[in-house]
């Protein structure tokens, strides 16, 4: 007889995806929803998804969800959490939107060790405004508003808001991995598991930044996309866990 | 229990606030309403349920209530005139998403950084909804300590039952005024009744999406109908404004706030030298008691607005009395007090000049 090594999640809806060929977002979705139904905490859980592409998690990810406005999700994510402090809370956001307009409101979300978890997705344009540069835009790379590729002098570099995060005293968890390949969407998964149970215990501000193709913007095949994260966009957003106190009391 | 004490405005509004169940505050200092958050400080501190968070920015502020809002507590920010324009974003999400939640808005001389001293600048940005796109939200405009207590309840209730953000339209000479007050007894948030659309996890029923992204241009106008469908609703139950000594007035002086206390003591000074004049002061701004002036005696035919603005409520005079009778202006913009005698000496030259 068959053996069964595959199910779509419980947690994920059974629907189309609006999402275009080889974006990130689906295989995103789908690994928060195996972690809430491995966690069980499908009943408890409440996300805020972003304005952005992901605005519309909430057809795929069957939780409770609150949009947030532009840049606003781990401040939304920090009134609900503290009025429910035992409900897991997660802000799902991309990169212009939490390292850009939300940069505030992400920095010191950190820093006061609100305890909720971030799912930041950098595909490094912004997508759903048709592929303009963002602040995690590498130098050289072409944009609608880059056409001479990302200039140091004119636009200043890549802002490794990550590393930035780390630094704060609320920070506890911050881990940076791709969904380009199978051994790094396991990894991806495994990181957003940490994450979530480093809330359930208490811990503080954790968040997971996830390098994930854009074929559209970038104007490139699903498999060049993929090549692209290993060969140029993880040699200036390394795949490393950037800091790790889940251990500490 | 209802006690007595003597508190500043912005205390009133703190401590009432706390009494009519509210549980979580987020704001950022600005001049002049301090001392209201720092009385929210401490008020949440001593609760157990309590939550105060001095957000890093105003944009932060009211979108941290939003989240409490969505979570189902009673939920307030406050700030002065340039902190307002930053929470705009957030009042129009919360009018969209139709969250209640209470904002004090403490207005201080502008445009711009403008000055700490007190203004009524503000009216419009507060009456018109407050942020983009088509909604309005509810204002209320206390002139007195106690109205800063009754109308923080009534704000709070208010922001509940029809599910829309409140303002509690004040300013710096209001928030820093003490008077005695006859504080409001508390209520229990564990006992108000329950809000079966909040987000606590979808334990036991199917998940729930609260958002204002709606795509389909049709759904969008829909949605807009209905939140006017509510405003109407709201116009009818709610809109409110006191009159004094209208019975035999020849003029009627608008006013609101603090505009109108001076106005009372202008009033008082030109009855004694046997001027018939009397003040209609609305107290909901928004929505604008209209009903009050078309129920005004035909008799009264000159009509004086006196703002601390350029004239901003004067719009919705005129628009509530259709072209009926005459009506004039008096403003002091950009922060300066002006006095009973001053208003005073306005209102007798005008009626002199209109020969009543």
């Amino acid at each position: 007889m068959a053996k069964l090594v595959f199910k779509r999640p419980k947690t994920l809806k059974q629907v189309i995806s609006h999402y275009c060929p080889g974006c990130g977002h689906g295989i995103i979705h789908r690994l928060i929803a195996e972690v809430i139904e491995d966690l069980d905490i499908g009943e408890k859980t409440i996300g805020v998804p972003p304005a952005g592409c992901a605005v519309l998690a909430y057809n795929y990810i069957d939780v409770d969800m609150a949009e947030a406005a532009h840049g606003r999700a781990t401040a939304v994510a920090t009134g609900i959490k503290r009025i429910l402090p035992d409900r897991i809370v997660f802000a799902y956001q991309g990169d212009g939107d939490m390292a850009a307009i939300g940069t505030a409101e992400t920095i010191h979300a950190a820093n006061r060790g609100e305890n909720i978890t971030c799912i930041f997705v950098n595909n490094g344009v912004y997508g759903m405004t048709g592929g303009q540069m963002a602040p995690t835009t590498i130098l050289g790379q072409l944009s609608t508003t880059t056409p001479g590729g990302r200039d140091m002098a004119r636009d200043g570099g890549p802002l490794d808001l990550s590393e930035m995060l780390a630094l704060t005293s609320g920070s506890v968890y911050i881990e940076r991995t791709a969904v380009n390949s199978p051994k790094n969407v396991r990894r991806t998964k495994k990181a957003i598991a940490k994450a979530f149970k480093s809330q359930m215990a208490n811990r503080g501000f954790s968040l997971v930044e996830i390098l994930s193709p854009c074929p559209t913007n970038w104007k490139m095949s699903p498999v060049d996309s993929h090549r692209w994260i290993d060969k140029v966009a993880a040699s200036v957003f390394p795949l490393r866990v950037i800091k790790d106190k889940t251990e500490e009391s | 229990m209802s006690e007595k004490v003597l508190m500043r405005g912005t205390h009133v509004v703190a401590e009432a606030a706390v009494r009519a169940g509210c549980r979580f505050y987020a704001g950022y200092p600005i001049t002049p309403q301090n001392e209201l958050p720092e009385y929210m400080s401490d008020a949440m501190a001593r609760l157990e349920d309590g939550t105060f968070i001095q957000a890093e920015s105003e944009l932060a502020a009211i979108n941290m209530v939003i989240g409490a809002s969505i979570a189902g507590a009673r939920a307030m920010t406050s700030s002065s005139s340039p902190g307002i324009s930053l929470k705009q974003e957030g009042f129009s999400f919360l009018a969209a998403q139709e969250l209640p939640a209470v904002i004090v808005n403490i207005m201080r001389g502008s445009p711009g950084l403008g000055n700490i001293a007190p203004s009524q600048g503000d009216y419009f940005q507060a009456t018109r909804g407050g942020g983009h796109g088509d909604y309005r939200s509810i204002v209320l405009a206390p002139a007195s300590g106690q109205e800063m207590a009754d109308l923080t309840r009534k704000a709070f209730d208010y922001a509940d039952r029809y599910r829309i953000p409140v303002m509690i339209l004040a300013d710096g000479m209001m928030g820093q005024m003490m008077e005695p007050v006859l504080l409001p007894e508390s209520i229990d948030p564990r006992k108000l009744p329950p809000k079966p659309w909040i987000l606590n996890g979808a334990k036991g029923r199917p998940s729930r999406v609260i958002k204002s992204l709606l795509l389909d241009p049709s759904v969008e106008e829909a949605h807009n109908w209905k939140l006017v469908r509510k405003h109407e609703m709201i116009g009818r139950e709610i809109s409110d404004a006191e009159t004094d000594l209208m019975d035999d007035a020849r003029i009627a002086v608008i006013a609101y706030g603090t505009a109108a206390r001076i106005a009372k003591g202008a009033i008082k000074r030109v009855r004694e030298t046997g001027l018939k004049v009397g003040l209609l002061r609305p107290v909901t701004l928004w929505p604008f008691p209209e009903k009050v002036f078309r129920g005004l005696d035909e008799s009264v035919e000159n009509f004086l607005v006196f703002e601390m603005s350029t004239g901003q409520m004067l719009e919705d005079v005129k628009l509530s009395l259709a072209g009926r009778g005459e009506v004039h202006f008096y403003g002091r913009p950009g922060g300066p007090i002006p006095t009973p005698d001053e208003v005073a000496k306005v209102i007798s030259r005008l009626y002199h000049r209109q020969k009543l």
